[in-house]
């Protein structure tokens, strides 16, 4: 079925309200939008994060498909168990064979830092299954500390904006490009705005001959710091500044999905949230400085995996025309 | 049907299993808001944007169209109103009519 969303809308998207997500929470919209492009049946695995605690409080569940409660490690892992099982009880004819997708949800904490060996593992056995990441930038159920998706400069309470540190001194980890190193068939770097791009990357991964990871950019109001109705709109400039560039890595082929060009500086999307202010505000320009730097050599890396010219950044652009 | 978690201890499932599909539907998080999301149906394109938005599944659609919102469930969030390509949702503070 082509993705058209008057048609989508008349699915059920297995997953109910009255969960305990935060208002303008995008966990549960990228959650809504994986299970309405699915076309097999999924069997989900959680791992532990907000989604978890938010939708699964005992007695009570949000979800309406097969769930897995796991743990903060191991989603990806009782994924490929009930993948292999499935396929044996089907070699043995205890089982009707019929197309099932297996699906693990885990946040940035489950999956960069927590579960990383776990996945790893999954991914080098080949399991057919696909790994969602809704990427928060953080432990955030457990109070916003930092984890390895963390950006510099980024206030959490464990990394907090004072005299002494301006925030996470640390760069995050390029995890998208991590897993495409493990050689698996599809991996894709989504955003929730997107609908569209996000669902064609959930249709490709279900269909794609073996593992597939997409990792999903998840705004969140209360960690970041901004009005929960700016969710989607956090979402749309960390696309445009190239922060989180939309693209997909088919068979080895690299291949951007959203803008070709970076349209707007960092400093738009540092000014939209709370957990960045302290930068500005006392003027850290040396970190804002840096952030630009790496975000425009990781875009002309993407780009140069792609096929692409690099783009020069503003201040480069400046010397160049001052030179000639 | 006794409301689940509501049993005695001899009639929880083995191994904890959750047998209620979806049963977080009667939690009221409508009660949550302070403003809530009015619609303006004669401007609405039924486009859907709010309905793929929203993060509480407040949308009920029938046929390809929008037909209400949910506010037992909406939190009040706002993102409808941000997203909806022709500005046809209002966000009203609560209590105030
Ligand atoms: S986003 Fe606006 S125009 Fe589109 S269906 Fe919703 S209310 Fe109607
Ligand atoms: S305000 Fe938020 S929760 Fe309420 S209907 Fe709009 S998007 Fe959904």
């Amino acid at each position: 079925m082509t993705l058209k969303l008057r048609e989508l809308s008349m699915l059920d998207d297995g997953f109910n309200p009255g969960h305990g997500l935060c208002a303008g929470c995008s966990e549960s919209v990228i959650v809504r939008q994986v299970l309405t492009a699915l076309e097999n049946p999924p069997v989900v695995a959680l791992a532990t994060g907000c989604l978890e605690v938010s939708s699964t409080r005992f007695p009570d569940t949000a979800w309406k498909v097969p769930l897995i409660h796991s743990a903060f490690e191991n989603a990806a892992t009782s994924a490929s168990g009930v993948e292999a099982a499935f396929k044996a009880l089907v070699r043995k004819g205890r089982m009707a064979d019929r197309p099932i997708t297996f699906v693990v949800f885990g946040g940035d904490g489950a999956t960069y830092d927590i579960g990383f060996q776990w996945l790893s593992g999954a991914l080098e056995r080949g399991h057919k299954f696909m790994y969602v990441c809704l990427n928060n930038e953080g432990y955030m159920n457990t109070g916003i500390q930092r984890s390895g998706a963390t950006m510099l400069g980024a206030w959490t309470t464990t990394t907090p904006a004072g005299s002494v540190t301006p925030g996470k001194p640390q760069w995050r980890k390029d995890m998208t490009g991590i897993i495409a190193a493990h050689g698996i068939p599809y991996v894709a770097q989504a955003a929730v705005h997107h609908w569209k791009d996000l669902m064609t990357k959930v249709r490709k991964a279900e269909a794609a001959d073996g593992p597939a990871f997409i990792n999903v950019l998840a705004p969140c109001d209360r960690g970041w710091r901004y009005e929960p109705e700016d969710t989607m709109a956090i979402s749309r400039l960390a696309v445009e500044t190239a922060l989180w560039p939309l693209y997909e890595v088919e068979n080895g082929k690299y291949k951007l999905n959203g803008p070709r060009h970076k349209s707007l500086p960092i400093v738009d999307y540092l000014e939209s949230q709370g957990r960045f202010r302290h930068l500005l505000r006392n003027g850290d320009p040396a970190v804002v400085e840096e952030i630009q730097g790496i975000v425009d050599l990781e875009w002309n890396r993407l780009r140069e995996k792609c096929g692409l010219e690099p783009e020069l950044s503003k201040n480069e652009a400046e010397a160049v025309t001052s030179a000639d | 049907m006794t409301q689940p978690g509501a049993e005695s201890w001899v009639d929880v499932p083995t191994g904890g299993t959750v047998v209620n599909p979806g049963s977080t539907e009667r939690n009221l998080t409508g009660s949550w808001r302070t403003k809530r999301p009015v619609i303006d149906f004669d401007a609405c394109s039924h486009c859907m944007i709010c309905w793929v938005m929203c993060p509480d599944s407040c949308f009920a659609t029938a046929k390809g169209t929008l037909v209400s919102v949910d506010l037992d469930h909406c939190k009040g969030c706002g993102i409808c109103a941000s997203e909806c390509p022709r500005k046809c949702i209002e966000m009203v503070a609560e209590g105030r009519d």
